[in-house]
């Protein structure tokens, strides 16, 4: 998929490094995804500027929309009034995302980079609302993306079931824990890794797995073969790490 | 007798006065509870709106000049006062049309569409500790004024008037809304500068009523 069809991230913040960083940070895991910085003022002071929220949301809007991300109460303001000024086709795919800027812009990156629509990016980022980490991250990333996905529940008796042991010496961390939420995103199916949502970024990194950890790929789906053997074949390369 | 585009004007320079004349007050109120940059950005902002008020090209309305101060606040302000009084410049121009002359019923419309902005945009009530404790009195009071029949002048007189009562009233209050509330209980006795922004801006547009008045 060419970058001109995926759904374009704005970073607002008030500081031009923070967004700058973001952007840098966000780019390791989705290195074609349209990611844009807007942080500061127009004169490199700390502070938000209208022009650059402006002008950032025409440079990420290929067409496939754009999602917003901001920092402290201002950002915030700037970006509402940046919208209030587009016209109505433009402003109907530009949407400002009440998300932590670090977990939810990451989150939302990736799932642009997978090639995802308006509605599942704003779900990405939406999943890091809740406490890093810990059982909440996960069932709350499972709700935000079964939103997008068909609401079938996690089977107990899965149709398709993988077994595989990480081999990757620093654990499932968010460069491969991104590969797969990519790869598990063009699949149609719903596939979990070990009862997570395999699409949802934030709930596969905060499973926190180490080397030699046992992961459960399943998929309840009748049609959900290819996408447990694929998974199983990218933890099974070891990510492309090794 | 209506406010015309002399009046606008002379509302505009007198605002970038006394925001300059005050802008070291505005910081320190600011530091007290915020950020520190309300004086700065304010004055930036202001000043920044003169050089363009001698490009206004003739038989330009109040309801423009109105426009271009919200258009130039909101992209030089830099802190929240940039969209906040960007939206209420904007919604007050939106209120003014292209009326040559604003009666007192026009000015109390246009100052209640600049509230209307504010809330908007903040999502701030009244009692939050914001610019609204000065807006919405001096709406509610020039709205009442000019129902009584009273003229333009004595209108934003009113409005000025309950502005800084309003102003003076944030400062027991605790912050609900803003950078000031994450401060919570300690915000309390501290006067908010964007309410005291608020009030000095409508008393400079009561003043230039006057001395339109007094021409």
């Amino acid at each position: 998929m060419a970058a001109a069809d995926r759904v374009g991230v704005v970073f607002v913040s008030h500081s031009a490094r923070i967004a700058e960083g973001l952007v840098e940070l966000a780019r390791q895991m989705a290195p074609l995804a349209r990611l844009v910085a807007a942080g500061g003022t127009d004169d490199g002071r700390i502070g938000t500027s209208f022009d650059l929220v402006n002008a950032g949301i025409a440079e990420a809007d290929a067409g496939a929309g754009v999602v917003i991300l901001c920092d402290l109460g201002s950002a915030i303001l700037t970006a509402e009034t940046a919208l209030d000024f587009l016209d109505d086709e433009t402003r109907a795919r530009v949407r400002i995302v009440d998300a932590p800027l670090v977990e939810g812009g990451v989150a939302a990156a990736v799932a642009a980079e997978a090639g995802d629509g308006l509605d599942e990016v704003v779900a990405a980022a939406e999943s890091a609302r809740a406490p890093a980490g810990g059982a909440g991250a996960t069932e709350t990333g499972v709700d935000a993306a079964s939103v997008a996905a068909p609401p079938t529940k996690a089977a107990p008796h899965a149709t398709h079931t993988r077994q595989v042991t990480l081999i990757n010496a620093d654990g499932l961390h968010a460069r491969p824990a991104a590969e797969l939420v990519k790869l598990a995103s063009t699949f149609g199916q719903r596939v979990t890794v070990n009862g997570t949502d395999a699409k949802s970024l934030l709930g596969i990194m905060s499973l926190g797995l180490t080397k030699g950890a046992t992961i459960v790929i399943a998929s309840d789906d009748p049609d959900g073969r290819e996408a447990v053997d694929a998974i199983a074949a990218l933890a099974e390369s070891g990510f492309g790490e090794h | 007798m209506g406010l015309d585009i002399t009046w606008a004007v002379d509302w505009v320079r007198r605002s970038a006065d006394v925001i300059a004349e005050h802008r070291v007050e505005l910081i320190k109120l600011d530091r007290e509870i915020g950020d520190g940059d309300h004086g700065e950005n304010m004055d930036r902002g202001f000043q920044a709106v003169l050089p363009k008020l001698d490009d206004l090209p003739a038989g330009s309305t109040p309801g423009d000049v109105l426009k271009l101060v919200a258009t130039t606040l909101i992209s030089t302000v830099g802190g929240a006062a940039g969209p906040l009084y960007g939206t209420a410049y904007l919604k007050g121009a939106v209120a003014a049309g292209s009326a040559t002359s604003l009666d007192g019923s026009a000015i109390a419309a246009v100052l209640t569409a600049a509230r209307d902005g504010i809330v908007l945009r903040g999502k701030a009530e009244s009692g939050d500790k914001t610019m609204v404790d000065a807006w919405t009195p001096a709406a509610e009071a020039a709205d009442a004024a000019a129902s009584n029949g009273s003229d333009v002048a004595a209108v934003l007189g009113a409005a000025a008037d309950a502005a800084a009562t309003g102003s003076d009233a944030t400062i027991p209050l605790v912050a609900r809304k803003g950078r000031a509330s994450y401060l919570g209980e300690r915000s309390a006795g501290h006067r908010d500068p964007g309410a005291q922004s608020s009030a000095l801006l409508l008393r400079a547009a009561a003043e230039a009523a006057s001395a339109a008045a007094g021409a």
